[in-house]
């Protein structure tokens, strides 16, 4: 079984280009180009300096012992959260602008939900000295005002999208349109393992610096460089797929997905898109996908807004459907119960995304002998008011 | 050399006897209200358009501009669906004669079946499906042979910069007619189509097989003639959508309105 892309796009029944004309001269130079351009030494020489002076990389790979303790085993923390701007998503801002550069643009545009990788994006264009647009559904940009302020202190413009129900999904069929009304000056980032074939590739191979750097760290520290669990949360699913990449292969490493449950997988507030969802079509790409029995795409929810996506990247889709990766989806409580015990046993406030991958440890049988290796994708500064104000409601004893 | 397609039907037939000014007009089913579809169609044929567009509506239109997002949006809180049309063009063929299109996204299709799809459109007269996120290699590989054996013309869109080897791809794989999208644009911009003379040009002189349609941003009787210099028509989408959003009363103002492109 292949797990990564192949020539044609897919992985296995999923993945494609299903993109209107206006798109295809577009979509077909980044097909044409992207692997040779970042597999150019200098881009390599570039990026990999970048990775370490600006966005601090590697990022530690921390034992961490009071949290092994609790479930009686080793569970080692990927410290993204640790990265410039606060979580992972700047491993694939900062490669897609060292493209862009590359492919001769003008003008940066990307979506943002929760407003990580529209800072991600920012942050990137300011150190290149880019124009950068945002597109951010109006509802986001009430939800997650401070992230609004940082990408205009950056210099980007963010502008709301205000069609359907004005969070991420809009905001990527935005910029999807701005891409198609501007085609040749544009590059578009895209935050996530999704889109038309090659985004899925691209931004999984610049994630993939995350198990590369696992190999080696858990190598020098264990004498062994493949652990029994990869452990990662899963929205559009970039973390987890730069998490997964270097293990997809090596199937004694079991890979672990969280989904977003929301409110609970039935209550009809959920965001948990394996067990939800059947195959369809989203912003270009054939995938699992939630929606109405006429094909209409069903807005999600989830407490954390970096999960809250009705579709799952392609490369998810199919590890889902082959079995090579294990699905859960973790409710919101469960969520918010497990950023409390990681700040409290760890010194460390995660991201409400990274929380779902810590709350799964209480449903797997993990062996006292095992080594875990738990994605911890974000930081949680810019969850503080959740934290705040749902505080009453999950923990009430 | 792809086979020369079997396909014909009423969009073939209207090309073989007009060859000039054809007036391919779009718009939303379920729009402005839920059981206005037939009415719809049968005033644009009264008024004088060549050729219909019925607009599935879908939740994520990615090619359309903020008035057809519009459209769509308020047709599924109408409660619009496939089924739903289907049902309302049961016996739109017992009046209308002009060639009919569902044009719309894949996703809603691919839920419906799409040999199912195919079936049910042939049985209520429908000619032509546009999908513009229906990539043309997939539609070879696996639908073609299935459209053409429902008699149904599958039309795909062509932008300014589609290369001339996939633009022959295109042609060659194409029945009914090619639509080429004026500018780079989604639908219903402001941009001045005049300062597409060149594209069109190059289009007009690269000896398809297929007839064309210019569309997207043309939206007065200006612009119409102007498209029509270069093709075999043009097709008017958002600009329609405005006036029946306008509308006090639909037969009179698809009148006024097809009038108004039309005027000569």
């Amino acid at each position: 079984m292949k797990y990564t892309v192949n020539e044609k796009g897919f992985y296995g029944n999923f993945g494609g280009a299903y993109i209107p004309e206006m798109l295809y001269p577009n979509v077909e130079e980044l097909k044409e180009k992207y692997l040779q351009i970042i597999q150019d030494r200098a881009f390599q020489d570039e990026f990999r300096s970048l990775l370490k002076d600006y966005v601090g990389r590697p990022t530690p790979l921390y034992h961490a012992k009071r949290l092994s303790e609790k479930f009686n085993t080793t569970i080692y923390l990927k410290r993204e959260d640790l990265c410039h701007t606060g979580a992972h998503k700047i491993n694939n801002t900062l490669g897609q602008i060292l493209l862009a550069k590359r492919l001769g643009k003008k003008r940066i545009i990307a979506e943002t939900g929760a407003g990580q990788h529209g800072v991600a994006t920012a942050t990137v264009c300011a150190l290149m000295g880019y124009d950068c647009i945002v597109y951010m559904g109006e509802v986001d940009m009430e939800r997650q005002k401070s992230n609004v302020e940082r990408m205009k202190m950056l210099g980007a413009q963010v502008i709301p999208a205000k069609s359907g129900s004005r969070t991420l999904k809009d905001a990527t069929n935005e910029a999807i349109r701005d891409w198609i009304n501007n085609p040749v000056d544009t590059h578009y980032i895209i935050g996530s393992v999704v889109g038309p074939h090659p985004y899925p590739d691209m931004v999984a191979r610049f994630q993939s610096v995350i198990s590369d750097e696992v190999k080696k760290q858990l190598m020098e520290k264990t004498g062994k460089e493949n652990p029994d669990y990869v452990i990662a949360c899963v929205g559009g699913g970039s973390n987890a797929a730069g998490a997964f990449y270097h293990f997809l292969d090596n199937e004694k490493v079991k890979l672990i997905a969280v989904e977003a449950a929301g409110k609970g997988v039935d209550s009809g507030y959920s965001a948990a898109t394996t067990y939800l969802g059947k195959p369809g079509i989203i912003h270009g790409s054939k995938t699992l996908l939630m929606q109405t029995e006429d094909g209409q795409v069903v807005e999600p929810h989830s407490i954390s807004a970096g999960l809250d996506y009705p579709g799952i990247g392609p490369i998810h889709a199919h590890l889902f459907e082959s079995g090579r990766a294990k699905f859960f989806s973790i409710t919101d409580e469960e969520a918010f119960k497990a950023g409390v015990m990681l700040s409290r046993l760890e010194g460390i406030i995660p991201a409400l995304e990274s929380a779902h991958a810590i709350a799964v440890l209480e449903n797997l049988n993990i062996k006292k002998s095992d080594v875990v290796v738990l994605n911890l994708s974000g930081r949680g500064d810019k969850d503080l008011m959740t934290y705040i104000t749902k505080k009453d409601e999950f923990l009430k004893d | 050399m792809e086979t020369k397609t079997k396909v014909n039907n009423r969009i073939t037939q209207l090309f073989q006897q007009k060859k000039a000014g054809v007036l391919n007009i779009y718009f939303t089913a379920g729009f402005p209200n839920l059981e206005d579809t037939a009415q719809i169609i049968k005033s644009l044929e009264v008024a004088g358009a060549d050729m219909v567009e019925i607009g599935m509506p879908f939740s994520d239109p990615l090619a359309d501009g903020p008035t057809i997002q519009q459209s769509n949006e308020a047709a599924l809180r109408n409660g619009m669906n496939m089924k739903k049309l289907f049902e309302q063009l049961k016996d739109i063929r017992k009046e209308v004669k002009i060639p009919l299109l569902l044009m719309g996204y894949l996703n809603p299709v691919m839920q419906y079946g799409v040999e199912d799809f195919c079936k049910k459109a042939n049985e209520l007269g429908v000619d032509g499906i546009i999908l513009p996120d229906l990539p043309i290699e997939e539609y070879i590989e696996t639908y073609k042979g299935l459209f053409e054996s429902y008699n149904l013309s599958n039309i795909f869109l062509v932008a300014p910069n589609t290369s001339a080897e996939r633009l022959k791809k295109i042609d060659q794989n194409s029945s009914g007619f090619i639509y080429i999208v004026s500018t780079d644009s989604t639908t219903g911009n402001t941009k001045d189509i005049t300062q597409a003379e060149g594209y069109f040009k190059k289009i007009q002189s690269s000896g398809l097989n297929n007839p064309t349609l210019i569309g997207f941003n043309i939206n007065d009787h200006k612009s119409f003639n102007f498209a029509c210099n270069y093709a075999n028509g043009a097709i008017i989408g958002s600009a329609f959508i405005k006036a029946l959003k306008e509308a006090k009363e639909l037969k009179g103002s698809i009148s006024n309105f097809v009038s108004s492109i039309k005027k000569s």
